[in-house]
């Protein structure tokens, strides 16, 4: 029992170095700084959760984007102010939410985005989890094609293209922070349990882990689920921060951008994917003014797809990631 | 409005577009038969094409067979110039870093795209021999429709023959059945999977062409949701069956012509969605696809 409590600990006291640092943070740094520490940890949460599926479970999901789209929405349209929603054309909340008195708040709201993301997961996983072979991909970037769409077309709701403009900025450094060191718990927690070993066993071989007696579906559908919930968890906290969203954000890019952190941090690693986020928004915002001086847009999309090539090609276990030989 | 002309309008349109999504499917499911890719960097190469064809026979006015063959062989070569540098590194390890990788390639191609020639779309004004147009009671079309299903028809007959009759293509088939057996039984893998690359790359491109001469506009990132369409025509016809992606092809492009053809006008917004939609349907309801077989499973 030793060897569970001590990493609990280990936990514990992480967390509070974590509130301690955020706490200075937000007292020393200007708000720049603090705007690109809040985008590290919303970044490093989508990728937390992409590597539960992508890199514990082996199963390579490209819509991630769909569940922060749904996230972001969902979050936004509960919790938008009552005063300001005549202003901005959104329909006042149905009776079973709460009816048009009522307004979610923002922690509930969080979690309800993230509920009906997990919720979006398990309807797409059911057809699509039962095949072998990487249809995960193809099927879960349909998935965002058909959420954008919704977002586009369901005017009434969404305000279309147009987006949501004027969120209230709920999020700060703290409540991002939280929710990281939440999504990392969680996910270290289930990784590190029979349902984890279950994962890991059917990544390696699913025959053989369904020889052993693991049902492969009841996993692989369990990592989507919840890696869509901290997904909509991220999306939810994105949409406060930015303040504004439109369905085109959530695009195709969004989802390559997670991706690439995870793989340049390290797929199947704990630390991996904050230090690929970490790693990845830092440079961004390295290469943003040369992109803005050249004027060559799409400079920073390119030097992604290099590091991502460079990293498949050559380290493919990325930063973080330990070279293991596969037997066979 | 939903006489008999609109209907035959409508469905030619469909076979155009499934012309299109099957010579796509085709080339991507040689190689995911051989090598389980999902070949994202297939969808760059229609862009490519596009704009290869575009400078080539509406900026310097080559003669059109001129331009067949150099679409062709620039997709090819472009196709092998993949394979060498990355896909043969990669090979005996995990399936899913062939997968990142070309993701990574789709990304890089279209990022130099938008850098180097613009982040707007083009207009691709095809030549006029192209685009005169014939009208007869019941259909209105141009030189470009009867280009398109003719050329795509020659081309999957000589895909067939090529698959069917040719020692390579036997090779093929009988690396996408067992690629270790194959390997033992002396076939050389590499250079079979470097003819899968060149022949869907020079198809992919080609259809590029064909894109932009029937759509008469081409962008930067015109090739990714044509790109995976494409393999959602694939699954439709059964994942790993030549005739099978060409069928897919086919149904796919009917169903979307088709379905926002007759639905109500509001509903062409959905167009992408209905695609991926018929995907989940075809997922759920019949996994293996119009003509796949079941694949079997060994440890």
């Amino acid at each position: 029992m030793t060897k569970v409590k001590i990493p609990e600990l280990w936990f514990l006291v992480g967390g509070l170095i974590l509130l301690g640092g955020v706490f200075l943070a937000d007292h020393l740094l200007n708000r720049y700084l603090i705007h690109i520490l809040i985008l590290m940890g919303i970044y490093s949460i989508t990728t937390v959760s992409l590597n539960l599926t992508n890199g514990y479970t082996g199963l390579f999901s490209l819509g991630h984007a769909a569940f922060m789209a749904i996230g972001a929405y969902t979050s936004t349209l509960l919790a938008f102010p009552l005063q300001l929603r005549e202003a901005y054309e959104l329909p006042l909340l149905p009776p079973f939410l709460g009816g048009p008195e009522h307004s979610w708040s923002f922690f509930l709201a969080i979690l309800a985005g993230g509920a009906l993301a997990s919720l979006s997961a398990l309807l797409i996983g059911l057809p699509v989890l039962r095949l072998r072979g990487h249809y995960l991909s193809v099927a879960s970037l349909g998935f965002m094609v058909i959420v954008t769409t919704f977002a586009k077309t369901l005017r009434g709701i969404t305000r279309g293209s147009m987006g949501i403009n004027a969120i209230p900025s709920y999020t700060n450094i703290y409540w991002t922070y939280l929710w990281l060191f939440i999504s990392v718990y969680v996910i270290w927690r289930l990784v590190n349990s029979r349902f984890g070993r279950a994962m890991l066993a059917i990544r390696e071989d699913e025959t053989a882990a369904q020889a052993l007696g693991i049902y492969p579906m009841k996993y692989k559908l369990l990592s989507f689920v919840v890696g869509a919930f901290f997904a909509g968890v991220a999306g939810g906290l994105y949409a406060h921060f930015t303040k504004a969203i439109r369905p085109l954000e959530f695009s195709f890019f969004l989802t390559f951008q997670i991706v690439t952190m995870l793989v340049v941090g390290g797929m199947g690693t704990t630390s991996g994917p904050i230090v690929g986020a970490v790693s990845l928004i830092a440079l961004r915002y390295a290469l943003k003014p040369v992109e803005e001086g050249l004027q060559v847009y799409g400079l920073i999309e390119l030097v992604y797809a290099v590091l991502l090539i460079v990293i498949m090609l050559w380290r493919p276990e990325g930063i973080m990631g330990k070279r293991y030989s596969r037997i066979g | 409005m939903f006489s008999l002309g609109y209907f035959l309008q409508q469905t030619m349109n469909g076979v155009i577009l499934g012309c299109i999504y099957a010579l796509l499917a085709l080339g991507m499911t040689m190689v995911y038969g051989i090598l389980r890719l999902i070949n994202f960097a297939h969808g760059a190469l229609i862009t490519l094409g596009a704009f290869f064809t575009y400078f080539v026979l509406v900026r310097f006015g080559f003669p059109l067979v001129a331009v067949i063959f150099l679409v062709l062989g620039f997709g090819g070569l472009m196709g092998l110039v993949l394979d060498i540098v990355a896909y043969r590194k990669l090979r005996g390890g995990p399936e899913v870093a062939l997968l990142i990788t070309s993701l990574g390639f789709y990304t890089f191609i279209e990022n130099f795209m938008k850098m180097v020639i613009s982040p707007q779309p083009y207009a691709f004004k095809a030549p006029s021999y192209l685009t005169t147009i014939f009208k007869t009671s019941f259909l209105t079309f141009r030189t470009i429709d009867i280009f398109i299903i003719g050329a795509s028809l020659i081309i999957m007959w000589c895909f067939h023959l090529f698959i069917k009759r040719t020692k390579m293509g036997i090779a093929m088939r009988a690396t996408a059945e067992n690629l270790e057996v194959a390997s033992i039984m002396g076939i050389e893998i590499n250079r079979v999977i470097s003819v899968a690359f060149v022949l869907g790359s020079a198809l992919a491109a080609f259809t590029g062409f064909m894109w932009g001469a029937k759509y008469g506009q081409i962008s930067y990132d015109m090739g990714f949701l044509t790109g995976v369409k494409a393999f959602v025509a694939v699954v439709i016809g059964g994942v790993g069956s030549i005739p099978g992606a060409m069928v897919g092809g086919f149904v796919l492009g009917l169903a979307e012509i088709l379905s926002i053809a007759f639905l109500p006008t509001s509903f062409s917004e959905y167009r992408d969605g209905i695609v991926f939609a018929i995907l989940i349907l075809v997922l759920l309801i019949k996994p293996s696809g119009i003509m796949g077989v079941k694949e079997e499973v060994r440890v």
